[in-house]
């Protein structure tokens, strides 16, 4: 039996990136966070925060770790898989990979050692500093990295000197036509990861009635924060939309199912998009609205899946990653809101509530794996949309050896999934510290009650 | 003649030393482990509680400058070191949650977690071992070149665990410190003997290395080289072997030869392969990115790595001291 190495690394690829991506959306959203518990211990001086903080970044720093040592494989994985794209692009993939690791690696990685145990062996004041500069770290980071896999989907800012890709102007690359859009996207995107999951966290924490006040202070946070951010989620994430349509044309017919240029296009709610035939089988559409979208126009045009001949993505994986994706927001619109309703309105979030948000704890890593399946699958064939395709630097293994390393990444990555739920739900049994502070109060109470 | 490619290589050289030394006695430790008892398997982690994980990114700088300067390169090695690269990659994933998760998993997952911490730093050293031998070779697939690697995955180890003790006669005080310079007095005969054998193995495996240090007048200057670092190994013996010396608290000596021996290897080798990237297939000129891109590089690595070496030294002095146990709070 053969195997297509191009297809094996292409999964491979895919199986890195999508196991590592899920730790920092969470580490990115959650440290500012984590900046938020501190701040305000440090302004009210109530312990609750502090406790907040200590809870949670347990989890930030096992997160963190997770995503350490994924990010590692991924550094390496573009020479050992993908040589051809160092060789052609490494004149702007180096740098603004380098430019990461100086920046924000070693930041994020050494002033986690002051967040985690330095409690006591520094002043409150570098403490909190030190929870700021891993936090800035962190969005650094994914400055650098979101600009670069902007880069590739709409480059800009180059010139190509004998097959090779070199610089016209580093402004350009850095700041290129969708990279705004991305990273205020995948920002938003890590916050409400990390809202949800706390909110969800703490959830079950009161279910299991392991809770003190900090916990729902916990939960308070979380909900606020999805209820502000989820909708201007869905507004960023649309204009992001429009910013595609204009440069990725293919990607967003294969988005929206629209197999063939047509003005006044419907869109598509539903419907399974059959590539032999060009056309979607039982769809539900509501006419003219993708034109309206796309174009602010009842009557635009909108270019179809045929027009791009050999040079659009698979069809199916994008439009249904992108319907789980909307799908997943909209349901997270629901919930925060509902949950922030009752909040405002003083009412107990007991029951309904409580379910629905422990139920969402990891909603954010359906969403976001999602909509990187629609931007990334979105992009084929091409890995520099438009310059170089992803079969052109693909290293020349046999098929039998990228296997072999699929296969063993594989067991590891779903093993330790696995551990990393089973621990955050192991570490949600246990007592909140509050809860134990006030038991022991209360004990206390008592006994000098008797005496 | 161009020198930016010249001061990136240098860059790449101290980030992997840096990254030899630092990671190295973590990886040590983690090999050490299974020897240890749990009530010190505890005070042996939490010797490296704080500084692993910015110790670990200095081997990402290092593949990170092979990118940002020598993109082709980057392409070259990693793909020749295919297997060696994805098996040190599943070991330091491995050991790096698994540091993790032994503190946070339930109770009776802790031992699970240790084997996995140690095998996967022992993998991990191991598998470098192999890419640091077959890359002396020139990356090369003949009999002598795989023979040699072999011999370079058992050294490194022993490099590793050697660091890692001193490492612990540096943060540890009481039965730990007694047990770590106990493990090194055993360990420290295989590193010499392998350091010996390799050094006489290289410039017979490798004509190319040959040719650069035995011709005169470059071999006397090239002698202070090997003679410190014979010297500095002697230290090592001689502190390890000087219970007086040990008792006044001078096992940190032991870290600090050790580092002179490491920074005399990087020596050697870099004068071995330069101004190669690849011994006789790419020289760092070939396999440098374009001039544009290398000023832009250039521009951030002068003002961010003496900013990250004067943090870390920070980081170090906060969590100076021996250790007693480490918590979060």
């Amino acid at each position: 039996m053969e195997f297509d190495p191009l297809l094996l690394s292409r999964i491979q690829f895919a199986l890195n990136i999508s196991f590592h991506i899920l730790f920092p959306t969470i580490t990115i959203g959650l440290c500012w966070i984590l900046l938020f518990f501190r701040t305000r211990y440090t302004l009210t001086g109530d312990v609750e925060w502090e406790y907040a903080y200590y809870f949670w970044v347990k989890i930030f720093a096992l997160t963190f770790a997770l995503g350490v040592v994924s990010g590692i494989t991924m550094s390496f994985q573009f020479g050992t898989n993908w040589p051809g794209f160092m060789e052609k692009a490494g004149n702007i993939a180096g740098p603004m990979l380098g430019y990461e690791v100086l920046t924000a690696f070693f930041l994020e990685a050494s002033f986690l050692a002051i967040m985690l145990f330095g409690k006591n062996r520094v002043s409150n004041k570098t403490h909190l500093i030190a929870t700021l500069v891993v936090t800035i770290g962190t969005s650094m980071s994914a400055f650098w990295i979101l600009s670069l896999n902007s880069w590739m989907h709409t480059p800009a800012g180059y010139e190509v000197i004998e097959g090779v890709i070199h610089i016209e102007s580093w402004m350009e690359i850095i700041f290129n036509p969708s990279f705004p859009y991305r990273f205020a996207h995948m920002l938003i995107a890590s916050l409400l990861t990390a809202s949800f999951l706390i909110a969800g966290i703490s959830a079950w924490r009161i279910r299991q009635k392991v809770d003190g006040p900090e916990t729902w202070k916990v939960v308070r946070t979380g909900v606020f924060i999805a209820a502000v951010l989820t909708p201007i989620q869905i507004f960023v994430g649309d204009l992001h939309g429009l910013n595609t349509f204009e440069h990725q044309p293919a990607k967003v017919a294969a988005m929206e199912g629209i197999w063939h240029t047509e003005r006044g296009a419907p869109l598509t709610l539903f419907g399974i998009p059959d590539e032999e035939e060009q056309t979607n089988h039982y769809a539900i559409e509501i006419p003219k609205l993708a034109s309206l979208i796309l174009t602010h126009e009842l009557d635009g045009e909108i270019k179809g899946i045929s027009d791009f001949d050999g040079e659009h993505p698979p069809v199916g994986p994008v439009f249904w990653a992108f319907r789980v994706m909307v799908g997943v927001g909209m349901l997270m619109l629901l919930v925060s809101w509902f949950s922030a309703y009752k909040l405002l309105k003083g009412q107990s979030l007991e029951g309904t509530p409580l379910k629905l948000l422990s139920g969402m704890a990891f909603s954010g890593w359906v969403a976001v794996l999602a909509g990187w399946y629609v931007t990334e699958i979105g992009r084929q064939p091409w890995i520099v949309n438009g310059l170089l395709t992803t079969a052109d630097v693909v290293a020349e293994h046999s098929g039998g050896m990228v296997l072999t390393t699929l296969i063993a990444y594989s067991v590891l990555y779903i093993g330790l999934l696995i551990s990393y739920v089973l621990t955050l739900r192991y570490m949600s049994t246990k007592k909140a510290r509050s809860l134990i502070a006030l038991q022991e109060k209360q004990v206390t109470t008592q006994l000098e009650g008797g005496y | 003649m161009d020198w930016l490619p010249i001061f990136f290589v240098a860059v790449m050289g101290f980030a992997l030393l840096m990254y030899t030394l630092l990671d190295g006695y973590d990886l040590g430790i983690g090999i050490l482990l299974p020897l240890a008892s749990d009530a010190q398997k505890d005070e042996m982690i939490a010797t490296i509680g704080p500084f692993w994980d910015a110790n670990e990114t200095w081997i990402v700088l290092g593949v990170g400058v092979l990118l940002m300067a020598f993109p082709k390169a980057h392409g070259l090695v990693l793909t020749s070191l295919y297997l060696p690269v994805a098996i040190m990659l599943i070991g330091l994933t491995l050991r790096g949650v698994a540091f993790d998760f032994r503190v946070k998993a339930k109770t009776e997952h802790k031992s699970t977690w240790n084997q996995l911490f140690f095998i996967g730093s022992l993998v991990t050293a191991i598998a470098q071992g192999w890419m640091l031998g077959s890359y002396i070779m020139g990356l090369t697939n003949t009999s002598i070149s795989l023979a040699f690697s072999i011999a370079i995955s058992f050294l490194l180890p022993s490099l590793y665990i050697m660091l890692g003790v001193g490492w612990l006669l540096v943060k540890t005080d009481g039965s730990l410190y007694k047990q770590a310079s106990q493990w090194g007095r055993i360990f420290v005969a295989p590193l010499g003997l392998g350091l010996f054998l390799i050094s006489i193995a290289t410039p017979i495996a490798s004509q190319e290395i040959a040719a650069k240090w035995f011709s005169l007048p470059e071999a006397i200057g090239l002698l202070p080289i090997p003679f410190t670092a014979g010297i500095a190994y002697l230290v090592v013996v001689w502190i390890l072997r000087s219970p007086k010396l040990l008792a006044a608290d001078y096992g940190w000596i032991v870290y600090v030869s050790l580092v002179v021996m490491c920074i005399m290897c990087a020596l050697g080798l870099g004068y071995s392969i330069f101004p190669d990237v690849v011994i006789s297939q790419l020289t760092i000129w070939e396999a440098a990115a374009s001039r544009d891109s290398l000023k832009f590089a250039f521009v951030g690595t002068v003002i961010a790595v003496p900013g990250i070496f004067i943090y870390t030294v920070f980081i170090y002095r906060v969590f100076a001291g021996k250790i007693k146990s480490l918590s979060y709070e």
